[in-house]
């Protein structure tokens, strides 16, 4: 891991924060992105010469106050959006247009409220034209795993968020992508089930090995997740600073309310405000900087 | 088209353009499919009970008061009457089921067509709008004395004017519903990299679907209205024509059935609607 990442953005023929130490395959480079959105009123300014790679299996998180453009970057990497400038490239490839090796989970679940959770799960399989028996050993497993056993045969309108957004992230990993793009998944939820679901994505990244890209806005939440927490300033979103979280795993939400977890989000707070990096002082003991 | 995504700032919480807030339903349909007409086997009993004491408390009534049967039959003379000579309504039952269901099948499949087109391209929807919405607010049973002079009185000036009831009431609130596009499914769908026929086939339409519905529920019944009106209007077979037929004869037992007839043939198409509704749209309450 990379110790420091003085600058507000870094701009080099190998992007920013590039942690190359561990020889990783790069999964995910994002070069010199921006992006203008065409609004009736003018112009939107979301992001401004974005520059990351993501090496395989990592979990990144990206934050940013609303309106930063991280919800912008996400789509870009996904393909469903073009960007202004630049551009985004998964396993050596450009991304154009939505890739099968990448997965996405919305904000909100978004389940279709015309099908069951079964047929929510096989949605991906229709559109694809995926045989999925196959899958439906996995399909099961996972099903098990996230505690939605029993569940198949009942519509979202009568399943709780947090059980919508599992049934989402079954959906999402049944096909089995590399790449996970996840939009402020949790967002909606309350803080305690907000809590587990962190639990859950922790576990079924540290079993799968996903490589995983997930924007919120929630401090606490990044830095539980992340391997890496990017901060964008706000709009246009530039890179203000990469964090990298040593933190050990498997984490826990005890680890929250450990001193060195505070002093990462009050140096992350302080990156949003001001838009950019300052060291605070460092705690006695074990803090990093 | 899956192209609108490409620029849509993603964030899905305020209701994509302006148009969508002013979602304009004629009917409820939240209304419609939570309240069921009995819930238990009391409320049933209550029901059925008022009805009764309804139609005996109108047949002891006009017995006392003593009202001449040109001016209101008695409720067991119609009862006598739809029974006894159901044998006569029957045939202009049927020649109106005909027309209707013909007339019915026509307009609501252009309706729903030119609905799923038209939302499709937003300049041609704004242009085609106000006519449709002429042809919504013309009362179409106007058309028919120039049809029939036109066409004779055969059935297809009554088809022609029910087509033309049912198409718009249709189109319009399909239209409605194929406006609503949830921008989140779209994305979802494309981003398992579906056509844009995919995402016709299967977030569009069924997202429109409870729209669709109740676009084809009011169609019925404004079909039914039209088909009678027509028979009325221009027409020597038909409930529309017996309805004149028997007021003119003072054959007032006949007339009410008939009217009975027509009252059941549009709570019939309630009743079915409201299942068919129940049955796909369910999600949308």
């Amino acid at each position: 891991m990379v110790e420091t990442q003085p600058q507000r953005r870094t701009i080099g023929a190998n992007g920013a924060g590039a942690p190359e130490a561990d020889g990783r395959p790069i999964t995910m480079s994002v070069r010199h992105v921006s992006k203008h959105y065409k609004t009736g009123t003018g112009s939107v300014h979301a992001l401004e010469d974005l520059s990351l790679e993501i090496p395989q299996g990592e979990f990144i998180c990206i934050l940013g106050p609303s309106g930063c453009g991280k919800s912008t970057l996400l789509w870009g990497m996904s393909g469903l959006h073009d960007m202004t400038a630049g551009e985004v490239i998964v396993n050596g490839t450009p991304v154009t247009e939505p890739r099968p090796e990448i997965g996405m989970i919305f904000q909100d679940a978004n389940l279709l409220p015309w099908r069951n959770l079964w047929q929510n799960i096989q949605f991906p399989f229709e559109i694809k034209k995926l045989d999925p028996r196959p899958f439906e050993g996995r399909i099961r497993g996972l099903i098990d795993e996230v505690g939605l056993a029993g569940f198949e045969k009942k519509m979202p309108r009568e399943l709780s968020g947090g059980m919508q957004q599992r049934a989402s992230i079954v959906r999402c990993l049944s096909y089995d992508p590399d790449v996970i793009l996840m939009d402020e998944p949790f967002g909606a939820l309350d803080a305690f089930t907000r809590d587990e679901m962190n639990l859950l994505i922790q576990k079924i990244w540290m079993e799968t090995g996903k490589t995983i890209i997930f924007v919120t806005h929630n401090v606490s939440e990044a830095i539980f997740l992340a391997d890496r927490v990017v901060v964008l300033t706000p709009r246009p979103g530039r890179l203000a600073h990469i964090f990298p979280i040593d933190l050990p795993r498997p984490r826990t939400v005890d680890m929250t309310f450990e001193p060195e977890f505070i002093h990462v989000v009050k140096e992350i707070k302080n990156t949003i405000e001001t838009g950019r990096y300052t060291p605070l002082p460092k705690l006695t003991g074990a803090a990093r900087s | 088209m899956a192209s609108e995504l490409r620029e849509a700032i993603p964030t899905f919480n305020q209701p994509q353009g302006g148009e969508e807030s002013a979602d304009v339903d004629i009917t409820n349909w939240s209304a419609l499919t939570s309240t069921s007409f009995a819930r238990s086997w009391g409320e049933a009993v209550a029901i059925v009970a008022v009805a009764v004491v309804f139609v005996a408390g109108l047949e002891i009534l006009l017995r006392v008061a003593n009202v001449p049967a040109y001016t209101m039959p008695l409720p067991s003379e119609i009862g006598a009457a739809l029974f006894g000579n159901f044998g006569l309504f029957a045939p202009h039952l049927g020649v109106t089921l005909r027309v209707l269901a013909i007339g019915y099948a026509i307009g609501a499949v252009i309706g729903i067509v030119l609905a799923g087109l038209i939302t499709q391209f937003p300049f041609a929807e704004k242009i085609i709008t106000p006519y449709i919405l002429l042809l919504v607010t013309t009362p179409m049973i106007a058309l028919v004395p120039l049809l029939v002079q036109k066409m004779g009185f055969g059935p297809a000036p009554r088809i022609i004017a029910v087509s033309l009831a049912v198409g718009p009431m249709v189109m319009i609130n399909s239209a409605t519903g194929f406006r609503r596009t949830d921008l989140a499914k779209i994305a979802l769908a494309r981003s398992y990299g579906a056509t844009t026929m995919q995402i016709f086939r299967q977030v569009r339409f069924p997202l429109a679907l409870p729209m669709i519905i109740v676009g084809l529920m009011v169609g019925a019944i404004f079909g039914l209205l039209t088909a009678v009106g027509a028979e009325i209007v221009g027409s020597g077979e038909g409930l529309g024509n017996r309805l004149m037929f028997y007021s003119s004869r003072i054959q007032m037992a006949n007339f009410w059935a008939v009217i009975v007839i027509l009252a059941a043939m549009g709570i019939l198409i309630y009743v079915f609607f409201y299942w068919v509704g129940k049955r796909w749209a369910s999600w949308q309450a």
